[in-house]
Parts: C-alpha cells; structure tokens; sequence
C-alpha cells in the first residue's frame, strides 16, 4: 500500500500539471495505472518511481505519471447523442450559415487515441454530398504524447473496432492489417493532430465553429473548470457550439455559454440566436 | 418482451450468450446448426439472431440466405458472431443479408454496442 504522503506528492504534481484531481481515497487508482509505469521504467515497485521522481525532481517522470494517471477512456461514436446533435442540428445550421466557399473547424479537446475526431470524419465524410463546397477542418488535441501517437497512427484493436462502431462503417473506413483495423488514409488525413494542455494558453489556434469537450472537465476542480470553460469561449465562433459530456454543464461555471434548449450536453454562446437557447 | 435466437454449436458459446442477452432483457431461444435455426424460426420468427458461421450440417452463412428467403425472413436483425475475423468473411455476410457483424472473443459491452447499431436496444 502506498503511504498517505506519497499519494498526496503525486497528486500534487499531477494538478500542478494537468489540473486533474486526485482524492486521498484513490490509492488504488494509483496504483493500478502506475504499475505498469514503474516496470517500464524498471522500477521494482510504484514505491521507488515516486520516491526517484520525487528525490531527482523529474520532470520528465512526473510528467510520466500524469500521463498514466489521466483517463484515456474513449471510444467510436461514444454515447451516440453528441454525434446525432452534430449531423442534425449542428451541421445543417453552420453549413448555411459559413456557405459554400466557407470554412468549418472543429476542435476534439483531449481527443486521446482518436475516436472521437475519426467518428467526426467518418460522419462528414458520409455527408459529404450535402456540404458542397464547404471545407471542414477537424484539430484534434491532447497532452498525452503516447495516445497521441496512437490516434496519428490510426491503427485500433478488434476490441476498439467493435465498440460503437457500425460494421458498415468498419467495412467502408478501414483497412485489415493482420489482427488490427487501420482508418483509411482518406479520414486520417481530415483530422490534424497536436500537442495541447488544456491548463496552457491555446488563443494562437484560432477560433472554432464547434468545440467538443467532453468528459474532461469532470476530472477538474470548479477554479479549473470556470478557468477552462472561459478560454474556450474565447475560441468560440459567436454562433458556435461546445459540446460536453452527458454527466457534464457549464451551468453555475459560465457565463459565456448557454444551454441549447432540448439538447443535452450542447451549449452556444451567449446571444446566438441560430438554435433556441433554454432561459437562463 | 423481444426474442433473440442464439445459433452457435458451442453449448459453451450458446450460454454466455444467453446470459448477456437475458441480462439486455431478450428471450432466448437456442439452436446448435442452421437446419435447426431455420426450423426454430419457421416455428416462430425471433427479432434478433446471433449467428456463428462454422457449423455442422448447415453453417451461418447458408442459414442466413436460406432465413431471407422464408416468408417473413426479411424481418429478423441478424448479427453474425464468428471467429472469422477478416474483412472478405464480413462483407460476404454483409452481401448474404446480415445486419452486424461481431469478432469472437466478445463481450457484454460489444453485444450491446452491436444491438444499438441495429437499434434492436436503445442507446444508452
């Protein structure tokens, strides 16, 4: 069992890092997602990867432990809804709106291994019919190096390829390669991935039409969220839509977004008249 | 309540099935080939079909086209479950009039997922 003081270190140098939250009570968390940590890093126990992290003031092994200690849960069309609102309410509304020579950008704020933005690209693609001469452009961020690695590579597990994915889908957007499933280069290419903390400025990307965010902030304490929340809107197209996770509000955490009457998780900014708002 | 009919010849197979579809709230029917399938279905047609491939007397994918000739063949959702795990394997049976397509080994959360797909159980 790991003692009290070394739980409260780490969980101090994750925040300090990735603003994510860690009780007390979650030693076990710890200890399950920084095991395999330690013996990569051949360590003989989780003991003496903090005690080395914590003696040598390693930035590169406590930024290592942030990463293992993040929830990288993700997966194809995850919760359903959120892509439902995109394709119905949200795209036919932008693309009138930005026309036919415009631009649609989309943010995926902590994408981890891709499922998120991929899912985005296999639906654009699908309409692509109906856009006509719109461009979509899709950012896809996270500040995990490793899933970020992953998700460029495109490259999934039968297990990943089956969940949330319609076989259709994975027959028309995939390649075999022996017992793995790759996305065809067509929707790689729509999607372009970077480096970005979400607690780090991120002004210099430019405004967004649609800012996906979900099932981040609820690892966040409420000063970090009103922080991120207020940031984000600040990248917000005056009539453009965040869209959080089924659990999540912005309600009591923003005064910069609304929620969008009758669709859960999605919220607009304030004075954007395009989808009703709910009274505030 | 809807009926889902497990075809696999694995008793084994049949009953983790089962148990994860019982649990999604389907009655379950079982069958150990494709002959007794398409008799359990001419009996009375299920809503769902959880269908293996490799079987003796008659496999999944005989069953399936023989099943989208019957009367009111066209009506069941059918969701292959196979070890055969290539590509050529899963847009053959998508020509043959499967629905979904599952890679053994799976799960209760990939059962699910497939179900969805069909909208044979509402997202979650």
């Amino acid at each position: 069992m790991l003692e009290k003081q070394e739980i409260l270190y780490v969980a101090a140098e994750a925040y300090k890092r990735s603003g994510l939250v860690l009780s007390a009570d979650k030693g076990y968390l710890l200890e399950s997602r920084l095991a395999p940590l330690a013996r990569a890093e051949g360590y003989a126990s989780i003991e003496a990867l903090i005690s080395a992290a914590r003696r040598e003031g390693s930035d590169r092994l406590l930024w290592a432990i942030t990463e293992a200690l993040a929830t990288h849960e993700t997966f194809f069309f995850r919760d359903n809804t959120p892509f439902d609102l995109f394709k119905q309410d949200i795209l036919p509304v932008l693309s009138r709106a930005r026309g036919n020579a415009g631009v649609l950008r989309i943010w995926c704020a902590a994408c981890s291994s891709g499922q998120e933005p991929y899912s985005l690209a296999m639906l654009l693609e699908e309409e692509r019919a109906r856009l006509g001469g719109l461009r979509v452009e899709i950012v896809a961020t996270d500040m995990a190096p490793r899933v970020l690695e992953k998700a460029k590579a495109g490259l999934y597990s039968q297990f990943e390829v089956q969940r949330g994915l319609a076989i259709q889908r994975l027959v028309t957007h995939f390649d075999q390669t022996g017992d793995q499933w790759r996305i065809k280069p067509n929707i790689r290419q729509m999607v372009n991935f970077q480096k970005q903390n979400l607690l780090e400025n991120f002004a210099s990307m430019g405004k967004f039409d649609v800012i996906f965010c979900r099932n981040v902030l609820i690892y966040f304490d409420a000063e970090s969220k009103k922080k991120v929340l207020s940031r984000l809107s600040q990248q917000t197209a005056s009539d453009g839509y965040l869209v959080m996770g089924a659990a999540e509000t912005v309600v009591g955490l923003s005064s910069d977004y609304v929620p969008v009457e009758g669709r859960r998780g999605l919220y607009t900014q304030v004075g954007n008249a395009a989808l009703k708002t709910a009274a505030a | 309540m809807k009926t889902c009919l497990v075809v696999d010849d694995s008793r084994v197979i049949r009953k983790v099935a089962r148990r994860i579809l019982e649990e999604l709230e389907f009655a379950c029917v079982e069958a150990g080939d494709g002959a007794e399938a398409l008799e359990k279905c001419r009996e009375q047609m299920p809503d769902a079909i959880l269908l293996d491939w490799n079987m003796p007397i008659m496999n999944g994918l005989d069953f399936v086209k023989a099943l989208r000739r019957e009367e009111t063949g066209d009506r069941p959702i059918v969701v292959f479950c196979t070890t055969e795990n290539d590509m050529a394997h899963i847009t053959e049976a998508l020509r043959a009039g499967a629905d979904e397509y599952v890679m053994k080994p799976f799960d209760g959360d990939i059962i699910a997922s497939k179900f969805q797909q069909t909208g044979l159980l509402r997202a979650s």
